[in-house]
């Protein structure tokens, strides 16, 4: 019934209906989301008991072999000659011994203050002169607790797991069913355990270089570390919540005002420039897919190559290039003058509208041969009789284009135009080299009329050290990328029926 | 009666047909004119810098090449980031291909939450953890040093399994499954069968890492920071651009310098463009 109704709308009680249904829906959906949140925490809870109940077995119902497993890793399994495995863990646990007692220990304890020690000057007789004794380094102090934390982590991980291997062992031996031999362990890593093996080394290096850095990261956001807090030299310690009160406009300093006018102005640009950018290259990239892909139109991979050469040479280039060229005294601007087309030159990237202008139409010249690219790849794939039926009803080439193309190729590329929208929010280059976030504004902290909060973040950081600042744009820039893209991908079908494919 | 149709019919459809073939040979200049200005630009002999009004040289000249290759240290760069594309494409692949198996065809309790790790940690502004990566680097002596600059290239490349992942789902799972009945182990199924059919993804996955450092400006100029014997083009050839007094000198060796970074690329690229269309497509795409 509902279906006949919306058919019966006119096109302006269609669009009414559908921003009303997706406002109407917008609770429900909300209400879902933490409805579902006391589920997850029940099934980890749940998850978490089970993790004590082992060990409560285990050491209620073990062995003096399982039991000896609680301070001795892996003695149960080398007692029960899977060498293998029990081995790995002894050495786990004496390197994790070694590692605590040589190192971890001294840079974890000095966590709460994150060093005290002031630089002292001494006396260099080898040297002549006065040398600087630095006892403490927060950053490093900071880092490596946080390093320590995770082996910590892993180390209880493993211990569990050592406890729960032992364990089961020995009911295996009780019930009598023969041990996995180190034989069986090894083969078992290219078949049930396989993933452990594919994956451990991807994963080591996403935890040191990834993982790490972003949870040193999120510290440093409560931490005072800016230019006057510079390690070695002057330590930096924990202020709380300042720096979020800051960026907010709620600090005390004089300058709080002005960053949290700032956050807002990159923050609206960003948004805007990663709507844009994502959009106009993707309509018209299709577009020119359209056209090329046209019945009649002749030598179509001429026009496509044409195209794809602005793929293969390096984006630098042609942002650097087109910078040069586009500057108040560049070629442009001078051959216009000269042939007496305008009177003073376009400030293309010096005047703060037409520089967002200017950097969207680049950005189409850099990304449009990209998605024409992939959609040309797809509209080969849309039924050919689909448009013929279309031509019988009378639908014109822009109708057709609205009613079969457009859904169909959004229905197909949304993981596709996610993936843009998030690459655009942290599009740095693009930015950086076109314009470098100028022009400068006298009412901006540290940022210039076309900044993205990515290009922004790298200005305080590589060049005015405000760490801690940072820290807390980049939390907020996660959580608005987050926000965004978990509705958008909530929303998209081929996310929730990843299975059907397979 | 129906001839007169059919043939109004055909002229409507030559006009399409021949605005089409104007709107197409508009774009196509709109994309080749700056390339030809690139080109044209770096055999200018005559040194008038950045104010010049005029497109094409008073003097034709091999000059800025010259220059190029023998008072600047760009070859230097050119060695070290094709040292660093060769180097990190080699680890990349293997990674990508590795982790987008795990997470396409093997089913453990982690995969989901691996998954999700790993897109939510792509929403973190890469650049904000650099800090904490110089100092990781630093400690085992590796700033300024193009090992690290690999190192960070490639550790966490497992975050780019999407699109790769994307492609090896479209694999029939029958495949597998008949292969796992004769016996085969799952490292068997993944070097001898889904290795052999995913040769666009491969090389798609090999054209996009190699790429990458070619273009790479924020990490590595953040690493090399003070080192121009480290750079690699993209940090080098923006060094050049820094200040206007140097653009200007600088430009035309700029032009050379581009279009000297941009041949072979253009070529691999040219030469795999199908293998590129179709790993995209068949990766990044679902129904």
């Amino acid at each position: 019934m509902i279906d006949l109704e919306y058919l019966k709308m006119s096109p302006m009680q269609k669009l009414w209906y559908n921003v009303k249904a997706f406002f109407t829906r917008l609770p429900a959906a909300f209400g879902k989301f933490f409805k579902a949140i006391p589920k997850k925490l029940k099934k980890l809870w749940l998850a978490f008991t089970g993790i004590f109940i082992t060990i409560g077995a285990a050491a209620r119902h073990g062995d003096w072999k399982t039991r000896t497993s609680f301070g001795v890793m892996g003695f149960g399994l080398i007692a029960r000659k899977q060498y293998l495995r029990g081995i790995l863990y002894l050495l786990f646990e004496v390197l994790f011994i070694l590692y605590m007692i040589f190192f971890g220990w001294k840079f974890l304890a000095k966590m709460g203050s994150l060093g005290v020690g002031e630089y002292t000057e001494v006396w260099s007789d080898e040297l002549g002169a006065y040398v600087y004794e630095y006892p403490d380094n927060s950053l490093l102090i900071l880092l490596f607790s946080l390093l320590t934390i995770f082996i910590m982590m892993g180390f209880v991980y493993a211990w569990y797991q050592n406890v729960k291997g032992s364990y089961l062992s020995q009911q295996f031996v009780e019930a009598r069913i023969a041990l996995p031999t180190t034989k069986d362990d090894i083969r078992s890593y290219a078949n049930e355990n396989y993933h452990k093996t594919l994956l451990s080394i991807p994963m080591l290096g996403l935890v040191v270089f990834t993982i790490l850095p972003i949870v040193f990261m999120v510290f440093i956001a409560f931490t005072n570390y800016d230019k006057a807090h510079m390690p070695p030299k002057e330590l930096f310690t924990w202020n709380g919540v300042d720096n979020f009160v800051t960026l907010l406009g709620g600090g005390i300093s004089a300058n709080s005002k002005v960053f949290a006018y700032t956050f807002g102005e990159v923050l609206v640009w960003t948004l805007v420039w990663a709507i844009l950018a994502t959009f106009t290259n993707y309509v018209l990239g299709m577009v020119v897919a359209i056209l090329i892909n046209k019945k009649g139109v002749k030598c179509k991979k001429l026009w496509r190559t044409i195209l794809v050469m602005t793929i293969a040479i390096p984006q630098f280039v042609s942002l650097m290039f087109m910078s040069q060229l586009l500057a108040d005294q560049g070629l442009i601007n001078n051959l216009l003058l000269k042939w007496g087309w305008i009177d003073s030159p376009i400030p293309f990237l010096t005047d703060g509208t037409i520089a967002k202008v200017t950097i969207v139409v680049v950005n189409m010249w850099i990304g449009i041969p990209y998605s024409m690219l992939i959609c040309t790849g797809i509209l080969m794939n849309i039924p050919e009789d689909l448009y013929e039926s279309a031509r019988i009803d009378g639908a014109g080439p822009v109708k057709a284009y609205m009613k079969i193309t457009l859904p169909y190729m959004l229905h197909v590329t949304t993981p596709y135009l996610i993936t843009q929208f998030i690459g655009n929010l942290n599009n740095f280059n693009v930015i950086f080299l076109l314009t470098g976030g100028n022009p400068g504004s006298l009412d901006m902290q540290y940022a210039g009329k076309t900044d993205l909060l990515i290009t922004w973040l790298y200005k305080l950081t590589v060049s005015e050290s405000q760490y801690g600042i940072a820290s807390v744009i980049g939390i907020f820039t996660f959580i608005i990328v987050a926000v965004l893209s978990l509705v958008l991908y909530n929303r998209s079908k081929s996310v929730k029926n990843e299975e059907d494919f397979m | 009666m129906t001839t007169k149709k059919y043939k109004s019919k055909k002229a409507g459809e030559r006009i399409s047909l021949a605005i089409t073939y104007v709107i197409l040979i508009l774009i196509s200049l709109i994309w080749l004119i700056p390339f030809f200005m690139l080109i044209i630009l770096s055999f200018r002999g005559e040194q008038v810098g950045m104010s010049a009004d005029y497109l094409f040289p008073k003097q034709w000249s091999f000059d800025n090449y010259i220059k190029l290759f023998t008072e600047t240290k760009f070859l230097r760069w050119y060695g070290n980031t094709m040292l660093v594309s060769v180097v990190v494409t080699l680890i990349q692949t293997v990674i990508v291909l590795v982790t987008s198996y795990a997470l396409s065809r093997l089913r453990f309790k982690l995969r989901k939450p691996l998954m999700n790790l790993m897109l939510i940690l792509g929403m973190f502004p890469g650049f904000l953890s650099m800090t904490a990566v110089y100092f990781v680097l630093k400690q085992i002596n590796l700033t300024q040093n193009l090992l690290g600059l690999i190192l960070v290239f490639t550790a966490s490349s497992a975050m780019q399994y999407y699109i790769c992942k994307g492609f090896f789902d479209t694999i029939p799972k029958s495949l597998d499954e008949a292969a796992r009945i004769d016996g085969a182990s799952r490292h068997t199924v993944f070097v001898k069968i889904i290795l052999p059919l995913a040769k666009p993804i491969i090389i798609y996955t090999i054209l996009t890492a190699f790429i990458a450092p070619w273009g790479e400006y924020m990490f590595t100029s953040f690493i090399m920071l003070g080192d121009p014997d480290k750079f690699t083009v993209a940090v080098g050839m923006k060094s050049w651009l820094d200040n206007p007094t140097m653009a200007s000198e600088y430009f035309t060796v700029f032009c050379a310098a581009a279009v000297v970074v941009s041949i072979p690329i253009t070529a691999l690229f040219i030469w795999l463009q199908r293998y590129y269309v179709e790993g995209i497509t068949g990766g990044s795409v679902k129904g």
